[in-house]
């Protein structure tokens, strides 16, 4: 047998049965799909909008928290390396602290805003995201996991958190992230740090 | 409170000055007034010099983090550069051989061209070295080009992973329990099954039901014959001068909608699985479906794929029905230690006109990360074959990583 049909030299492929299946599938998907959104993978929020909405249109002035001395030990340990900086920028407003961070999944950094409210998870979403694979992290079936979390004594999360078949990675860096934010605003309120001039 | 107690001082030393040198008599209250704005001058000044001081800090620092960040990424190709990569090694105590091989050892390069544009690539060298008349092979076992036609939806062209089982396009070690992958991702799924051509994938349904994506492809095709039985696994041509008279497509639809769940189907379909070559032979579909649940410390695999082989000669000989399962459940007795058992089933031969050749495989075993990328791995495994085929029973230990 070869690739000649009905006389004409064309690849079977053409004539498959299974290509009409596929092409009212593949219409679907991209009716469905592009009604979505127009953008490129990567950014669902932007930075400032998050802030935006947590704080009803009105962000208070951004602080920092350096990341020097044992806190700096602490962060490390957290993450599995050093901080990309040695400062976090943070906004802050009675109990509640805002932070966007960044944190490699497999190979791309995953932007995320953290909301802590008392020393307790408000809110965390994935506001930029790079990976190809790990999508799942974003929607909120998986980020209200994270919700009401506080930090054990030995830096951990006090609740399970369930992963995605296939992104261990990203679902790690989210773990890391949150658990970060938890750290750092307990670190703002214990020693009081001002808000930047 | 520096600035507090400086001013404090300040103000007890300037009235002490202030009495000295007037011998007995107290300032007046204009001279006191005098020295209190004096003092607020200098509480003004100082607490401006700390703020300028605060902004050269900061401004050293980032000149600092950006001079790190160009001279670490002094190429532009390195910044968006990645590179992974995992290995495994074994020792199997089995009937069938006592040995130790380094199994894989695998590399993956990621390139981002642009935002929207990549390059991934894996190259495995399996079984240590690879030449002539040696036991390994080094492979090309993914390289394509993704671009992100929208945010959720993207195509991809070159060599890349099928979308069908758990194992085939996750399987770094640390990843599933066992030293060996599982008879029946192995034979009658063929990972790790890898083919050259075009997908398409993403997600639908994102805004009202979120957790559904699909992957459509077309790719090449199996090329089996006869003289192998027809098994599905002898037919993969891992896109090397690879026959594309008959194509296949295969398409995946998958739920991750629960954290910790995954529920997904695949079919596929090839117009001639022995690449026109046997006029015996005809089409090719594969049914697919799987659960892969991990709900706290309780994890359960399960899987099931069935071959339906068109043709008098795989009928001839019971391969026009190849199928298997198996069905895993877990539990994580802690973040490092974690035990499973395992019962594979798997015919490759399962059709009517064929003999007695089902497989049965039990496994049970541990594995213990040391670190969430490290795994050292052991298991037992116990055969229960029909028909000539020989049981291989024994235990297998293996270590792994990624990174």
């Amino acid at each position: 047998m070869s690739g000649t049909i009905r006389g004409a030299d064309v690849p079977r492929i053409v004539y498959l049965s299974v290509i009409p299946m596929l092409r009212k599938l593949l219409l679907i998907i991209i009716i469905t799909g592009f009604s979505v959104t127009s953008m490129a993978r990567g950014t669902y929020q932007e930075p400032e909008d998050f802030l935006s909405e947590t704080f009803a249109g009105e962000p208070p002035e951004p602080a920092v928290i350096w990341l020097t001395g044992e806190r700096k030990d602490t962060v490390k340990q957290i993450l599995g390396h050093r901080y990309t900086s040695l400062r976090v920028r943070y906004w802050q407003e009675a109990e509640r602290s805002v932070w966007i961070l960044d944190e490699i999944g497999k190979d791309q950094p995953i932007t995320v805003g953290v909301v802590v409210n008392a020393g307790r998870m408000e809110n965390i979403k994935v506001l930029v995201f790079r990976e190809s694979r790990g999508w799942e992290i974003r929607h909120s079936f998986f980020t209200d996991q994270f919700k009401q979390a506080s930090l054990e004594a030995d830096h951990q999360l006090d609740k399970q958190i369930d992963g995605i078949s296939g992104a261990t990675m990203s679902v790690r860096a989210m773990k890391k992230l949150a658990t970060l934010a938890l750290y750092l605003d307990a670190e703002i309120r214990k020693q009081n740090v001002p808000p930047a001039p | 409170m520096e600035l507090t107690t400086f001013s404090s001082i300040g103000l007890a030393a300037a009235l002490l000055a202030n009495i000295g040198l007037a011998g007995a008599a107290m300032p007046s209250p204009e001279e006191m007034w005098e020295i209190i704005q004096q003092q607020q001058r200098e509480i003004e000044a100082l607490k401006q010099g700390q703020k300028e001081n605060t902004e050269k800090a900061e401004a050293a620092v980032e000149v600092a983090e950006e001079s790190k960040n160009a001279s670490s990424g002094s190429a532009s190709w390195a910044e968006n550069t990645q590179i992974g990569g995992y290995g495994e090694l074994h020792y199997n105590n089995l009937d069938s051989k006592k040995e130790i091989d380094f199994h894989r050892f695998v590399l993956f390069f990621g390139h981002q061209f642009t935002d929207r544009l990549r390059m991934f690539s894996e190259l495995e060298l399996e079984h240590s070295v690879s030449g002539d008349d040696q036991n390994g092979e080094l492979e090309l076992e993914q390289a394509y080009i993704e671009y992100d036609i929208t945010q959720n939806q993207h195509v991809k062209g070159g060599v890349f992973l099928l979308p069908v089982g758990i194992l085939n396009q996750t399987h770094e070690p640390p990843t599933f329990y066992g030293v060996e992958r599982n008879p029946v991702e192995t034979n009658i799924i063929p990972s790790t099954w890898w083919a050259g051509g075009i997908e398409f994938t993403g997600e639908v349904f994102s805004e009202t039901v979120p957790g559904f994506s699909y992957a459509v492809s077309v790719h090449e095709g199996l090329d089996t014959n006869a003289g192998n039985n027809y098994a599905v696994r002898k037919g993969r041509q891992k896109t090397s001068e690879a026959d594309a008279n008959d194509l296949a497509s295969t398409a995946q639809i998958k739920w991750t909608g629960i954290p910790g769940v995954e529920l997904a189907a695949t079919i596929q379909y090839q117009q001639d699985v022995t690449q026109g070559n046997d006029p015996t032979a005809g089409d090719a579909w594969l049914y697919e479906t799987h659960a892969d649940i991990q709900r706290g410390a309780f994890g359960l695999r399960a899987l099931y794929a069935m071959w339906d082989l068109d043709g008098s000669g795989p009928k001839a000989i019971g391969a026009d029905e190849q199928t298997g399962f198996y069905i895993e459940p877990s539990y994580r007795i802690t973040p490092e230690w974690g035990v499973f058992a395992r019962y594979n089933q798997w015919d490759n031969q399962a059709g009517s006109n064929g003999n007695d050749t089902e497989k049965k495989q039990y496994n049970a075993g541990v594995n213990y990360w040391p670190h969430p990328d490290v795994v050292l791995k052991a298991d037992a495994q116990q055969q229960d074959n029909e028909g000539t085929s020989k049981n291989d029973n024994g235990f297998n230990l293996g270590i792994g990583y990624q990174f």
